[in-house]
C-alpha cells in the first residue's frame, strides 16, 4: 500500500502546484511529467534488457495525433487529445512491434531508430503539416468542458498528473508481477525462459508496446504543454535525451525518470543563459560522472540514505 | 543511359568517404565490442586540425601540393594522441560493461569533445579549400568532375587493402583476429590484451581523423560536422554487419549508389534513403549483411 | 552529491527565477534571444548578439546618430539578459516561459519554427516580443497577435525580388533549377522562387529542384545533377556551412560560369568566403543590409561601430538586430512622449503597431499582419571582385509594395495570382 501513498501524496502535491505556482513552473511541471511518462516507458522495455535509440518515434506520434485532432478535425478536447496521442502511438508500437520483438542489443537500437528517422524524412517532407516549422495547436476543453485561456494549462498539469500517476501505478504492478519478473529473465536469459515454456518475444512485444503507448501519451502531453510540434520530436536526440534521462534516474524506481526529467530541465535552463557552449560538455561529464559513480543512477543516492537512516 | 555513368561515379565517390568513416567504427566494435559515438568527433577533429596545419603550411607560402601531407599529418597526430588519451584515460576503466553502456560512455565523450572543439577554434566555420581544387577536374559524360573525388576514392581502397592486408596477412593482425575470436582464451595464451585494445583504438580514431582531414577540403568546417557523420557511418556498418570490414565496404556501396541515384531520379527522397536501405537491410537479415555467428548462450 | 545539497541546487535555481522580478524596476530589461551554439550561430545568431551588444551599449552612452540620441530608452538604460536559441521550439517554449518574468520586452528568435511556437505564448502571457530575423510569413497570415511582431521583413519578398532581378537582367530565361536544403525555409524558399518565376515567365521550364539535407555539407552528387540538367539558372537559399560547401564544391566545376546561380540569402558567406564567390553571382541579403545598405549616418554608424569592434562588417542578422532594438526605442519614446511617465506595455504596443520608422537599412513600416509585421524595400546585386576584393554590383532596388503582398493577402496566393499590388 505504499506505492499508492506514494501516489496520492504525488497527486496532492502536483494538484497544489497546478493551482498555486506561476505559469511557468506550471509549464515545466507538465514538461517534466511528459518526459517521465516517456522515460518510464523506456525502463519498462529495459526491463527485458533492451534500450530503444527510437522512443522519438511514439513521442512524436503522440505530439502529431493530439495535434492533428485540432488542427484537421477541429477536436479541441485535451482528455481526448492525450487519449488519442496514447493510442496512435500504441498502434504503430503494435504493428512495428512484431518485427522489432524480434531483435536484440544494438540492432534493435539501430532499427528503431532507423523508424524514428523515417517518420522525421516524411514529416520534413509534408509542406501540409509545415515541415520543420510544425504547426501550432490548441486545446479549449477538457471532457467537454471549456476552458478559460490561462487556467487551461492548470488543467491540463492536473489531467496530466491524473494520468502520468495512474500510469506509474500500473506499471508498478508490473514490475511486480508476472510480466516484469518474466521480462528480467528474458534480459538475464532468454534461453532459460523459452526453455521454461515462456515466449522472450512475447514478453518483448507486450514491452514495447506498453514503451510506445507511454511515449505517445508522453508526446500528446508535451504538445499540450508547448502548444506546437515539430519534426524534431522525432528526431534522434530527441530519443538520445531520453536515454540520457533514463541512465540519469537510474532503472531502480518509478520515481525516478520523473525526478531525473526535472534535473535534466534544470540543468538546462541554467546552461542556457550561463554556459551555451558548455552545456553539451556539463551533459557528458554528468553521464560519465554517474555511469561510473552510480551506475544505478542518481536514484541510488536516495536509496542509500534511507538505508543509512 | 548517358546518366549512368555520372550516378555510378558520384555513387563511388560517395562510398569511399563513408567507407572512410565507418571502417574504424567497424575495427573498433569488432575487437573491442564498443560502438563508438565519439567517432564523430574524431572525424570532426580531424578535419579541424587538417584546417589548422594546412592553414599554417599555405598561410608560410610553401607549396600547395604539400597541403595533402598536412592533411595526412593532421589525421596522424588526433589518432595517436587523442585516440590513446581516450582509450587509456577512460575506456580501459570501462571494458566489461554493457554494451548499451558503453555506447552511452562513448557519447558522453563525443558530448565533451563538442564543446571542447568550439571552445579552441570559435563557432565560425573554416574554409581549407586548395587542395580541393589544386588537382583540377577531368570530363565524364561531358561532365566536370573534381580530381579530388578520385584521389579520395584510391584513398578509400589503399586503405581498405592495407586493413585486410595487416589483417590477414600479418602476425599482428592474426593476434588481433584471436583476440577478437576468443578474448579470454587469447590472454590465456599470453597475448597482452590491454595492449590489442589501444592499438585498435589509436588506428581506429586515425582512420576517423583521415576521414574528417580529407573532408576537410570540400566543405565549410562547422560545429556539429560530427553528429551527421555518427549516425551515418552507424547506418554502414549495421547494415554491413557489426565488426566486418567487408561488410562495411559492401554497406559503403550499398548507401552511396542509392543515394546518388536518389539524388539523381527522386531528389525528394534524399533525406530518408539511407534510412530506408538501413530498415530493409536489417529486415531481411537481421544481423546486417555479413554477420558473425554467435553462440548461444544457456 | 547528496539529497540535501541536490536540493539546495534546486532552491537556488528557483531563487535565480524568482530573484531579478523583484529587484527595482531601474533599467528596462531586454532578453535577447539567439543562436549562441549549433550552426546557425557563425552566419546569424553570434553576428546578432554582438549586435544586440553594441547597440545597447551605444543607446545607454547617448551616441546613435539621429533620430536615436537620446539615451536608452527615453533616457532609462537598458539591460539585456542573453538566452541561447538551440534545442528547438519544445526547449525554447520553456525558456520563453523562464525568461518572461525576469525582463520587459523579448528580442529574438532566427528559426521560423522557434517564432511559430513562441508567438501564441507571448500573446498568453501578455508579454511584448519581437522577432528579428525568422522569415516565415505564416506568423501573421495564419493568426493575429496582440503582444508579437516582427521588425524584419519576410521571406517573401527575399524570392520574389531576386525573381523581378532575374527578368530583367536576363528576360530571355526559360528554364530554373534550385538547390535548397531540404527543411521548411528551404522548401519554402523554392516555392516563392519557382512560383514567382513562373508568374512572371509563364511556362518556364524547372529542370530540377535538389534538397539535399540540412548540414550535410557535400553536395557532389547534386551538383552533377544540376551540371547535367541544363538549366539556365540554379536558384540556392542555403545559408551557413552548407551554403559555404556548395560554393567550394561548386565553383571548381564550372556550376558558376556554366549557370546563373542565385543565392537568395547569400550575404552573410560574404565574410566567410569573400573573393571564393564567383563573379556574376546574384546575391541577396533578406533586406536592404549589410552592403545592400542606404548610405545613410545610421547604416554608416553600425557599419563603423561595429567593424571597429569586432573586426568584421556587420551582416543581415546584425542590422535586423540592431532594427529590432532600434524600431522598439522608437515606439516607447513614441509611447513617452505624451506624459513623462514611462510607458506600460500598452502604450509602447499602440506606439509600435502602424509605425514607420528608421533603421540602418532604411524606413521600416509596420505596414501587414494589422500592423504588426514590417515591410521594407528589397535589393538584390551581382558579386564581381575588384582589386582583390568582392564587390556587390548593379544593385536594384524595389519598394516595399512591390515585393510584399497587401495586407490581408496571404504571401503564396499573391505570387501565384500575378504579383498584383
Amino acid at each position: 500500500m505504499k506505492a499508492a501513498a506514494v501516489a496520492i501524496a504525488s497527486l496532492v502535491a502536483l494538484t497544489a502546484l497546478a493551482l498555486l505556482s506561476p505559469q511557468w513552473l506550471v509549464f515545466m511541471a507538465m514538461l517534466m511529467l511528459a518526459k517521465g511518462v516517456v522515460v518510464l516507458g523506456l525502463l519498462v522495455l529495459m526491463r527485458t534488457g533492451l534500450v530503444s535509440f527510437g522512443q522519438g518515434l511514439y513521442f512524436g506520434i503522440g505530439a502529431y495525433a493530439a495535434a492533428l485532432l485540432s488542427h484537421g478535425l477541429h477536436v479541441a478536447d485535451a482528455a481526448v487529445m492525450l487519449l488519442a496521442g496514447a493510442a496512435a502511438a500504441a498502434l504503430i508500437a503494435a504493428l512495428l512491434g512484431l518485427l522489432l520483438a524480434g531483435y536484440r542489443d544494438i540492432f534493435f537500437a539501430m532499427l528503431s531508430l532507423a523508424f524514428s528517422m523515417i517518420l522525421y524524412g516524411l514529416l520534413v517532407k509534408s509542406a501540409a503539416l509545415g515541415s520543420t516549422d510544425g504547426f501550432n495547436l490548441h486545446a479549449r476543453t477538457f471532457f467537454g468542458v471549456a476552458l478559460a485561456p490561462g487556467v487551461e494549462r492548470r488543467v491540463f498539469l492536473i489531467a496530466g498528473a491524473v494520468f502520468a500517476v495512474v500510469v506509474a501505478l500500473l506499471v508498478h504492478r508490473l514490475f511486480r508481477g508476472h510480466w516484469g519478473r518474466l521480462a528480467t529473465g528474458v534480459r538475464d536469459n532468454e534461453l532459460r525462459v523459452s526453455y521454461l515454456g515462456a515466449s522472450p518475444y512475447r514478453a518483448v512485444y507486450v514491452n514495447y508496446l506498453i514503451a510506445g503507448a507511454m511515449a505517445g501519451l508522453g508526446g500528446a502531453l508535451a504538445a499540450l504543454a508547448v502548444g506546437h510540434v515539430d519534426p524534431e520530436t522525432t528526431y534522434w536526440t530527441t530519443s538520445g535525451e531520453f536515454v540520457f534521462i533514463a541512465i540519469l534516474g537510474g532503472t531502480q524506481s518509478i520515481l525516478a525518470p520523473f525526478v531525473a526529467a526535472t534535473i535534466f530541465e534544470a540543468l538546462r535552463t541554467v546552461a542556457s543563459q550561463y554556459a551555451p557552449n558548455l552545456w553539451q560538455m556539463s551533459l557528458g561529464l554528468a553521464m560519465l560522472a554517474i555511469i561510473m559513480f552510480l551506475p544505478a543512477g542518481l536514484w541510488t543516492l536516495a536509496e542509500r540514505r534511507r538505508r543509512s537512516a | 543511359m548517358s546518366s549512368i555513368l555520372p550516378v555510378a561515379f558520384d555513387g563511388i565517390a560517395y562510398a569511399s568517404w563513408l567507407f572512410l568513416i565507418s571502417a574504424g567504427l567497424t575495427l573498433i566494435y569488432g575487437v573491442m565490442r564498443i560502438l563508438n559515438v565519439a567517432h564523430g568527433s574524431l572525424y570532426a577533429l580531424g578535419a579541424y586540425a587538417a584546417c589548422s596545419l594546412a592553414g599554417v603550411w599555405l598561410g608560410g607560402g610553401l607549396p600547395a601540393a604539400g597541403s595533402f601531407a598536412m592533411l595526412l599529418l593532421a589525421a596522424i597526430l588526433v589518432g595517436c594522441l587523442v585516440g590513446p588519451l581516450i582509450e587509456r584515460g577512460l575506456l580501459q576503466w570501462m571494458y566489461g560493461k554493457d554494451e548499451v553502456v558503453l555506447v552511452l560512455i562513448t557519447y558522453a565523450v563525443f558530448l565533451i569533445m563538442e564543446d571542447v572543439i568550439k571552445l579552441v577554434w570559435g563557432v565560425d566555420s573554416l574554409l581549407l579549400p586548395e587542395p580541393y581544387a589544386l588537382p583540377g577536374y577531368f570530363l565524364l559524360g561531358g561532365l566536370p568532375y573534381p580530381v579530388y573525388n578520385v584521389l579520395l576514392i584510391a584513398m578509400a581502397l589503399a586503405t581498405g587493402l592495407a586493413l585486410a592486408w595487416a589483417l590477414y596477412r600479418t602476425r599482428k593482425g592474426k593476434l588481433l583476429l584471436a583476440v577478437i575470436h576468443d578474448r579470454e582464451m587469447s590472454m590465456a595464451m599470453g597475448i597482452n590484451v590491454s595492449r590489442v585494445y589501444l592499438a585498435t583504438f589509436a588506428v581506429g580514431a586515425t582512420l576517423a581523423a583521415l576521414g574528417g582531414a580529407f573532408t576537410a577540403p570540400t566543405i565549410a568546417v562547422t560545429p556539429g560536422i560530427g553528429v551527421e557523420v555518427i549516425v551515418l557511418a552507424f547506418a554502414v556498418v549495421v547494415i554491413g554487419g557489426l565488426g566486418s570490414l567487408g561488410g562495411a565496404a559492401l554497406g559503403a556501396l550499398l548507401v552511396g549508389l542509392v543515394r546518388a541515384a536518389t539524388v539523381r531520379y527522386w531528389p525528394e527522397a534524399e533525406l530518408f534513403s539511407i534510412y530506408a536501405v538501413m530498415a530493409m537491410v536489417l529486415i531481411a537479415r537481421p544481423k546486417g549483411l555479413f554477420a558473425a555467428q554467435e553462440a548461444r548462450k544457456i | 552529491m547528496r539529497p540535501s545539497s541536490l536540493r539546495a541546487v534546486l532552491a537556488a535555481f528557483g531563487l535565480l527565477l524568482a530573484m531579478p522580478a523583484s529587484l527595482a524596476q531601474q533599467p528596462i530589461k531586454v532578453g535577447i534571444v539567439t543562436f549562441l551554439s549549433g550552426p546557425a550561430a557563425g552566419p546569424f545568431g553570434i553576428p546578432a548578439r554582438n549586435a544586440a551588444e553594441l547597440t545597447a551599449e551605444l543607446l545607454n552612452a547617448g551616441t546613435v546618430p539621429a533620430p536615436y540620441t537620446q539615451k536608452g530608452f527615453g533616457g532609462t538604460p537598458i539591460e539585456l539578459v542573453i538566452f541561447d536559441e538551440a534545442g528547438g521550439p519544445q526547449t525554447q517554449v520553456a525558456e520563453y516561459r523562464n525568461l518572461v518574468p525576469r525582463v520587459d520586452i523579448v528580442i529574438g528568435y532566427i528559426s521560423s519554427g522557434d517564432c511559430l511556437a513562441i508567438a501564441p505564448v507571448a500573446e498568453e502571457q501578455n508579454k511584448l516580443t519581437i522577432l528579428f530575423d525568422c522569415g516565415t510569413p505564416r506568423i501573421f497570415e495564419d493568426a493575429s497577435y496582440k503582444y508579437v511582431f516582427r521588425t524584419g521583413p519576410t521571406g517573401t519578398m527575399d524570392n520574389v525580388s531576386v525573381a523581378l532581378y532575374l527578368v530583367k537582367r536576363t528576360p530571355n530565361v526559360k528554364s530554373i533549377a534550385g538547390i535548397n536544403q531540404n527543411y521548411a525555409w528551404g522548401q519554402d524558399s523554392w516555392a516563392d522562387f519557382e512560383n514567382a518565376m513562373q508568374t512572371l515567365k509563364p511556362g518556364i521550364e524547372v529542370k530540377t529542384s535538389q534538397m539535399p539535407k540540412l548540414f550535410a555539407g557535400q553536395f557532389s552528387a547534386e551538383i552533377t545533377t544540376l551540371l547535367g540538367s541544363g538549366a539556365e539558372v540554379i536558384h540556392s537559399s542555403m545559408w551557413g556551412g552548407d551554403l559555404e560547401g556548395l560554393v567550394v564544391q561548386g565553383a571548381p566545376r564550372g556550376l558558376f560560369e556554366k549557370h546563373k546561380v542565385v543565392l537568395s540569402a547569400g550575404e552573410p558567406a560574404i565574410n566567410r568566403l569573400g573573393t571564393r564567390i564567383p563573379d556574376g553571382t546574384i546575391l541577396g541579403a533578406r533586406g536592404p543590409f549589410g552592403p545592400f545598405a542606404p548610405d545613410t549616418d545610421l547604416a554608416r554608424w553600425l557599419k563603423t561601430a561595429y567593424q571597429g569592434r569586432y573586426h568584421i562588417p556587420p551582416n543581415y542578422a546584425s542590422f535586423k538586430m540592431t532594427q529590432a532594438i532600434l524600431g522598439v526605442k522608437a515606439a516607447y519614446e513614441k509611447a513617452k512622449s505624451s506624459g513623462n511617465e514611462a510607458p506600460d506595455q500598452d502604450k509602447i504596443i499602440a506606439a509600435l503597431e502602424n509605425l514607420t520608422f528608421e533603421g540602418p537599412g532604411g524606413p521600416v513600416k509596420m505596414a501587414l499582419g494589422k500592423g504588426h509585421q514590417a515591410t521594407m524595400d528589397a535589393a538584390v546585386g551581382t558579386t564581381k571582385v575588384e582589386n582583390g576584393q568582392l564587390k556587390i554590383v548593379d544593385i536594384e532596388r524595389y519598394s516595399a509594395d512591390k515585393v510584399n503582398p497587401p495586407d490581408g493577402v496571404k504571401s503564396e496566393a499573391w505570387i501565384k495570382s500575378g504579383l498584383k499590388k
